[in-house]
């Protein structure tokens, strides 16, 4: 097995997936003849012609063509670039992508994915460095993921391709050039499950997206102060896999939520009230949510990185919670 | 133009949309029929003088206000009406309402609450006709009102670009919710806004079924061969209203009047054409409207005796 980049593991998924089946096709801004903003189609569009399609600076109606393409038989995988335009086209997913296979009671399905990226420290300012997952996990019919690492990312992505239902597959612009092993045969990640990415025994980290690389390296931290974190990527948040915090919880008893969305009204919130609801016996001590900070995104170096949790931050909410 | 049986037809469908829609507006006063119900009185010749332009397997994408889009699709009418009781027996099973319906086997596909929320969509089903080198076309229905949004502009821009399958379908009834178009529309015709895209865009009479057919006909003759989009506006006029719901007040009765007159009215005009032509003697007219009254008090009566879903199905099918 090699390690390749996320942003490769994607391309993988994308060529293979398209191989395999030809109603699958391509759409969103720069994604054709530039390769993508982030290179995740580079040279696709000479691989499948007619498949990659350029798009006009239009996410609503991207979002529009794809449930219509979907409806009509095709399997189509737009891209948004960044989440934070996403409220350009949200009515689509809200009023018609969510909804209409219910409403319709089961007559069209809507096979498409929606991809895009989110989060900060890349300095992109206030309008490019959003994470906006629970404004999606708020709507039922939706599922959404969002993969942490090369493997993940590739096996996910297959996933939400072959699934009937509207996907939003939500990338993170500090992991595209991450590495992980990936194999070279065809796998796929089941949707809903999630993944063990370090075993522990006195605390769970449930972390998602770049935050499960911050919260490795509070692990690593804490493991030299003779903590031991077991650290959870849910992997898909809607479906969620309930189970896999639960058996975390059933040996650690202590639970730190970290996710990069602004904290109030994030899905970290969530989490902490399923298991409050369904898993209170569990607990030794209060949740504890980490997120970014309530406020916009600063540009500045100096500020940016203040908004959202990171390794430290991460470790000394470990810390209290163990102290406490 | 077509044979003396389809002509005849279209007299009828006319006649079924505008006593289902006094029917509709019976039961909704009755309360056998719940939430804002859209009439389109007077907007008959649009939605049956285009449907008929367009084979099953063409896609349709409607409106708030659909039901001369459904009939004119060819919908039957016992299940138009359960639908829009929230019966069982419904298109939808009774959970999309009156403007929700779909039939994916008639290429309704479907009504939309969301002012232009389909015009995308319909953008996705002409696409991928295209992509398939299928003559098969969709025809998205809209308001005057729609196009003042924004997706209007994304999607003709999209449509033009890429001579995807499509036809829009401008209804423009003279009002956007309660304003009239001469106080939202910066143009006098919405056919205008073709040329922003490079598109034909042509103003009919939409109170005369033979011109929306002529111009849908060509729309759907270009689109066919894969040469893109036409914008059709029609200019005709609606009579009862925003909804079920509206109270009045901005329409005054000169006006409506002045729609409501044998010259104006799509329905009397097409009877007229109709013996005119001598397609038809005055007793067939009649013998027609009355045809279509029985058939409309029949899906009535169907509906109000068709079932309610069984609460046990609520969250069946969130995800396929």
């Amino acid at each position: 097995m090699s390690k390749i980049m996320y942003k490769d593991a994607l391309r993988d998924a994308l060529i293979e997936e398209m191989n395999r089946d030809p109603s699958i096709f391509l759409l969103g801004e720069d994604i054709g003849v530039y390769g993508g903003a982030f290179r995740v189609t580079e040279k696709m569009m000479d691989m499948f012609p007619g498949r990659v399609l350029d798009t006009p600076i239009s996410e609503e109606a991207i979002t529009g063509v794809c449930i219509g393409a979907a409806i009509a038989g095709k399997r189509p995988v737009g891209e948004m670039m960044y989440e934070d335009w996403v409220g350009l086209t949200l009515d689509q997913m809200v009023n018609q992508a969510s909804l209409l296979h219910y409403v319709y009671n089961g007559q069209v399905t809507i096979p498409m994915v929606m991809r895009m990226q989110g989060g900060a420290r890349a300095s992109a300012s206030a309008q490019h460095s959003k994470s906006l997952e629970a404004w999606f996990t708020h709507i039922p019919g939706l599922k959404v993921m969002m993969p942490s690492n090369a493997y993940d990312a590739k096996g996910l992505l297959k996933a939400a391709i072959r699934d009937d239902n509207p996907c939003i597959f939500i990338e993170h612009k500090l992991l595209y050039g991450t590495r992980a092993e990936v194999p070279e045969e065809d796998y796929v990640i089941e949707i809903g499950k999630g993944d063990i990415k370090r075993e522990g025994s006195d605390v769970t980290i449930v972390a998602t997206s770049a935050m499960v690389l911050e919260a490795l390296d509070a692990a690593e931290m804490l493991a030299k102060e003779g903590v031991s974190c077991e650290v959870v990527d849910p992997r898909t948040l809607i479906p969620l896999d309930k189970d896999i915090i639960r058996t975390s919880l059933e040996k650690t008893n202590h639970l730190v939520v970290v996710n990069e969305a602004w904290k109030t009204g994030s899905f970290a919130g969530e989490i902490a009230a399923i298991v409050a609801e369904e898993m209170f016996d569990l607990l030794d001590a209060p949740v504890v949510r980490l997120g970014a900070l309530d406020m916009p995104i600063p540009y500045s170096p100096a500020l940016e990185p203040l908004t959202v949790p990171n390794k430290d931050t991460i470790a000394e909410a470990v810390r209290k919670m163990l102290n406490n | 133009m077509f044979d003396n049986e389809t002509m005849k037809l279209l007299y009828k469908r006319m006649n079924i949309v505008r006593d289902l829609e006094y029917a509709l507006k019976e039961q909704h006063a009755a309360g056998k029929i719940r939430g804002p119900v859209h009439l389109c009185v007077g907007q008959e010749a649009t939605g049956v003088g285009a449907g008929i332009c367009l084979r099953d397997d063409d896609y349709i994408t409607s409106t708030h206000r659909g039901h001369a889009h459904f009939v004119g699709k060819g919908l039957e009418l016992k299940p138009m009406v359960a639908e829009m009781m929230g019966k069982a027996n419904g298109y939808c099973g009774g959970r999309a309402s009156h403007m929700l319906i779909a039939c994916k086997e008639k290429g309704v596909l479907g009504g939309c609450g969301i002012v232009c929320g389909a015009l995308g969509i319909g953008a996705g089903y002409g696409l991928s006709f295209k992509m398939d080198k299928s003559d098969r076309v969709c025809l998205s229905f809209i308001g005057d009102g729609a196009s003042n949004e924004g997706m209007f502009h994304e999607a003709m821009n999209m449509m033009a670009l890429w001579k995807t399958n499509n036809i829009i379908f401008a209804e423009h009834n003279m009002y956007g919710l309660t304003v009239r178009a001469d106080r939202h529309l910066s143009v006098v015709n919405i056919s205008d806004r073709a040329k922003a895209y490079g598109i034909p865009g042509v103003t009919i009479d939409g109170n005369d079924i033979i011109e929306v057919i002529q111009a849908t006909q060509e729309a759907v003759a270009r689109a066919r061969k894969g040469e893109g989009p036409t914008l059709i506006e029609a200019k005709t006029y609606r009579i009862l209203g925003f909804s079920t719901g509206d109270k009045g007040g901005y329409q005054t009765q000169e006006e409506i009047n002045a729609w409501s007159t044998p010259e104006k009215d799509a329905i009397a005009r097409y009877g007229k054409y109709l013996v005119d032509k001598k397609i038809c003697t005055s007793e067939e007219i009649a013998d027609l409207a009355q045809a279509a009254k029985d058939e409309v008090n029949e899906a009535i009566q169907y509906g109000l005796d068709s079932p309610y879903p069984e609460a046990s199905t609520l969250m069946n099918g969130i995800y396929a």
